[in-house]
């Protein structure tokens, strides 16, 4: 178990970059405690699963260091650093039982069979195999293998961290949150530190203490999934993370007062200073707007265009000029048809300077 | 799921009925002499399981077939193994590995007449290179006499010229597997050997099937290469099945004879044939 | 140990070439000195042989009728081996799987068995000594090997891509030829490949169906080894000019080659 220190760590696939483009992860600084579930969260391409090899020792960094609990571990190969690794698609080795799968690493390091025999078991129980131990591994089903996956990382006691680069991928829907509780479980029972890198927010947010949010080799944000949904550092992660995604709108700042389409917005950041930006936004998450009311005054004019029941709430796209803005309706509220006028909640209504939130850079 | 569809036949037809005219037209005329005796006229009489009898007691006949079986064991116990190794060490993308495949594929594409008159040319004891330079190390080689460096020269021909096939496919197999077993292996520390036995090898074994399945049928049918080289001497040395079988059809016009001699090597071919693939899948399977 | 590797393809392929390069070294040769002795590489530098071969009929139009018989035979056995492979990879029908294998069994009989029946075969169908003879003969081969490739490449294509077509409004002849052909066009590729290489390498069936007329340059060879003396030279700028074809294919197809094996299935 370790604590993980990234200290300006930088890559790039060329070998000599040049341009910023080259970069698949631009100088990254991030520390993880002892124990926690850590989320990396980002589209395709984004230098997530870069970074967790850069983790694991299958990548060596161009620049910067990794330490583990204070040591430098960036030159040392993956077998030396202690760590396990869950795939995309599963890994077994086919030829094997689920006994000897589960026994491999402990046997490459030279562990008595003793102890591999109660460790084996031990990991088994944890992970429901018990009772086909002496089974093929390659007869299992996608969520059997990955369940084997997960435990030739946890058989073994000197591990200092469990990485998933988007484990559940090939998983049946319906066996999905089975198996992502089983793992929470599992963490909370074996305190071992694990990352989860995914591009599937409810995998994320269900998953992790801090969520890592990154974008085109950089990260966005860091922080609680409350945080990120109610707080978020940049228009991308307000926008990628929930369904559907924040609203974001061009607005124009003036003497510490939000405007948009002339009309005045209330938002809680409005008097940061934004000098110099070149381009302002509001950003509001469609769960925190509502349709004005008769004895409300002002909101954005806006038309109704559709209306998608998504269970306990529904999703009202309404129009304004070219922009469109989402609104989360509870279930048995009342959507006016045709004309409407919108109210932002001015504690959750932000202003973005350049996507970044105006006040924080 | 694939559809129950009649009609499919129909898209089959054209195949069956080339395939059909080739294999089924041939195949009774083989069966149709095998069972009759001639003397010329174009008279012919019936024979009988005769030459079938006269063939499988023949003595001819076992020395051609336990000289095809020792070959090809031969050839398959070289081949096999080196192809796998090559591949293992060959690079795996790249244009380094654009230049391997495309070098190794080149002896295939030679027609086998050809093989076999380069290697009679490479291997002539006074100006072959390779005859050239066994002799200057020492050895006493002449193919054209010596029955021992007949066979030396056509087994080190056949490895030549199908190495590369098993090669191709070990390769096949090897670039399918995917990156994450590799980085799996080094994360739970396996060795070399290991990732061989426990990750390599399994995921070629579909290949390699094919692979041995290839070699044992090509192999079992050599004709053309070893005719040219040796002439299927020194003596009858390497007069392999298939050279033997032309000998008596075309050379002595001993129709029944060959017919019945045909359908024999044609029914062991098919019955190794099978057995290889029964065994190999079965293991497969469990 | 690590950094060896690279030794193991380099010391196979130095072994591959060795035998080529004493074919070339033997066709730059003149007569004289090939019977003079050992020497490895030409001193009396000479392109009479090849000289010879490019100008004299019989020697050149061999290639020709190689080129033509192998050309029809690629382009016949994939044209007939499409509909049949998607029929294999798409629908159950009544003895499909028996078919299968009977097709299978073809590419396992020895040529030399069928050598005297295909003579009489096709001369009692006046093709003897014709182009299209050789190449209806190589289909037995042939056919069996592009279904096989083909029906491979195939069952990588998800299902939902005709049933999209056909929904579209698609006919199956459009669909076939518009849509999915061009889907597996590396397949085809592929098939195409060994349809040509097991066509212009084999040369007893080609020898056997053939007299004057559509001889091929294999054959011709064998002529020149055992009728005209001691020709060395020219057999050897022969060889050199029969491997030029091949190497030009495999320098196309040279991406494609080791995925066609893959992904056919036994």
């Amino acid at each position: 178990m370790a604590r993980i220190e990234l200290d300006n760590l930088a890559h790039s696939y060329a070998s000599r970059p040049q341009a910023d483009s080259d970069w698949a992860l631009k100088r990254i600084h991030l520390e993880w405690r002892d124990g926690g579930a850590y989320a990396l969260l980002g589209p395709s391409g984004c230098g997530k699963s870069t970074l967790l090899n850069l983790i694991s020792g299958l990548l060596t960094p161009s620049q910067g260091r990794i330490l583990f609990d204070g040591q430098d571990v960036t030159q040392l190969p993956p077998d030396q650093r202690h760590i396990a690794q869950v795939f995309q698609f599963p890994v077994v080795y086919d030829t094997m039982t689920v006994y000897d799968n589960l026994a491999f690493p402990l046997r490459n390091r030279g562990a008595s069979p003793a102890q591999v025999d109660a460790r084996v078991r031990d990991i088994a129980e944890m992970l429901e195999l018990s009772d086909i131990l002496s089974e093929r591994a390659s007869g299992l089903g996608a969520d059997g293998k990955q369940k084997i996956s997960m435990g030739r990382g946890l058989v073994r006691e000197d591990v200092n961290v469990i990485m998933f680069d988007e484990p559940l991928t090939v998983i049946d829907p319906h066996l999905k949150w089975k198996l992502r509780s089983k793992l929470k479980e599992l963490h909370q029972k074996v305190k071992v530190t694990m990352i989860y890198v995914t591009h599937d927010q409810t995998e994320a947010l269900t998953f992790a203490d801090e969520v890592v949010v990154m974008q085109d080799g950089e990260v966005v944000q860091v922080g609680a999934p409350v945080d990120l949904f109610e707080r978020p550092a940049h228009t991308f992660v307000g926008h990628f993370i929930g369904s559907p995604g924040m609203n974001i709108l061009p607005c124009e700042v003036k003497g510490g007062a939000a405007f948009y389409r002339g009309e005045h917005v209330e938002a809680a950041n409005a008097g940061a200073t934004v000098n110099g930006a070149a381009k302002l936004e509001i950003g509001v998450r469609p769960e925190f707007i509502r349709f004005a009311g008769p004895e409300d005054k002002g909101g954005a004019a806006v038309e109704v265009v559709h209306v998608a029941d998504a269970g306990r709430h529904r999703i009202v796209e309404t129009r304004i000029g070219q922009d469109r803005i989402y609104v989360l309706s509870p279930e048995g509220a009342d959507i006016p048809s045709g004309g409407a006028r919108l109210l932002f909640d001015p504690e959750k209504t932000r202003v973005y300077a350049d996507g970044w939130l105006a006040g924080e850079q | 799921m694939k559809t129950e569809n009649q009609r499919a036949w129909w898209l089959v037809a054209p195949v069956v009925l080339l395939v059909a005219f080739n294999a089924l037209v041939p195949l009774m005329t083989v069966v149709n002499y095998s069972v009759q005796e001639t003397f010329g006229n174009n008279q012919f009489f019936w024979h009988g399981v005769g030459w079938f009898q006269d063939v499988l007691n023949s003595e001819r006949f076992h020395a051609a077939l336990g000289r095809q079986l020792l070959f090809t064991a031969i050839i398959l116990v070289i081949e096999i193994p080196l192809g796998v190794a090559i591949a293992l060490c060959m690079p795996k993308k790249g244009f380094w590995a654009s230049v391997c495949l495309v070098l190794m594929a080149l002896p295939l594409l030679i027609p086998w007449n050809v093989v076999g008159a380069m290697w009679n040319i490479f291997a002539l004891p006074d100006i072959g290179l390779l005859g050239y330079a066994l002799n200057a190390a020492g050895f006493d080689y002449d193919y054209t006499q010596q029955p021992l460096s007949a066979w030396f020269t056509v087994i080190l021909m056949d490895v030549w010229h199908w190495t590369s096939l098993v090669v191709l496919l070990a390769y096949a197999g090897l670039v399918a597997i995917p990156d994450a077993y590799y980085q799996a292996a080094k994360i739970d520390g396996a060795s070399a050997w290991k990732v061989f036995r426990h990750i390599q090898l399994p995921k070629m074994n579909r290949v390699l099937t094919i692979a041995i399945l290839l070699r044992f049928m090509d192999s079992f049918m050599i004709y053309t290469e070893p005719f040219v080289l040796t002439g299927g001497g020194p003596g009858n040395a390497t007069t392999f099945l298939s050279i033997d079988l032309v000998k008596i059809a075309l050379g002595q016009f001993d129709l029944g004879p060959a017919a019945a001699m045909s359908l024999i090597y044609f029914v062991i071919t098919l019955a190794v044939s099978w057995l290889f693939f029964t065994l190999m899948t079965r293991n497969e399977a469990k | 140990m690590k950094r060896l590797t690279w030794l193991v393809p380099t010391i196979y392929i130095i072994f591959l070439m060795l035998p080529i390069y004493w074919l070339v070294n033997m066709s730059f040769k003149t007569t004289n000195e090939i019977l003079g002795g050992f020497s490895p590489y030409p001193v009396e530098f000479t392109t009479e042989n090849y000289v010879t071969i490019l100008t004299d009929p019989t020697w050149y139009w061999g290639y020709i009728n190689s080129l033509m018989y192998v050309s029809i035979n690629t382009v016949l056995s994939v044209a007939v081996a499409l509909p049949a492979a998607y029929a294999f990879s798409r629908y159950r029908f009544l003895g499909d799987k028996h078919l299968f294998f009977w097709l299978l069994t073809n590419r396992m009989a020895p040529p030399a068995v069928f050598a005297l029946p295909f003579f009489q075969l096709y001369s009692a169908v006046h093709l003897f000594d014709t182009h299209l003879a050789v190449a209806l003969a190589h289909c037995l081969f042939n056919i069996p090997l592009a279904v096989w490739i083909l029906e491979g490449f195939m069952s990588g294509v998800p299902k939902e891509l005709d049933e999209t077509a056909y929904v579209d409004g698609y006919s199956f002849p459009a669909f076939f030829t518009r849509i999915f052909i061009p889907n597996i066009g590396a397949g085809v590729g592929v098939a195409a490949f060994f349809c040509f290489m097991f066509s212009w390498v084999e040369l007893l069936l080609a020898k056997t169906l053939t007299a004057v007329e559509a001889k091929p340059i294999a054959a011709t060879m064998t002529r020149t080894a055992s009728t005209s003396g001691y020709e060395l030279g020219l057999l050897a700028a022969a060889g050199c000019l029969t491997i030029i074809p091949g190497a030009i294919v495999i320098y196309f197809v040279r991406n494609y080659i080791a995925k066609g094996f893959a992904l056919g299935r036994v």
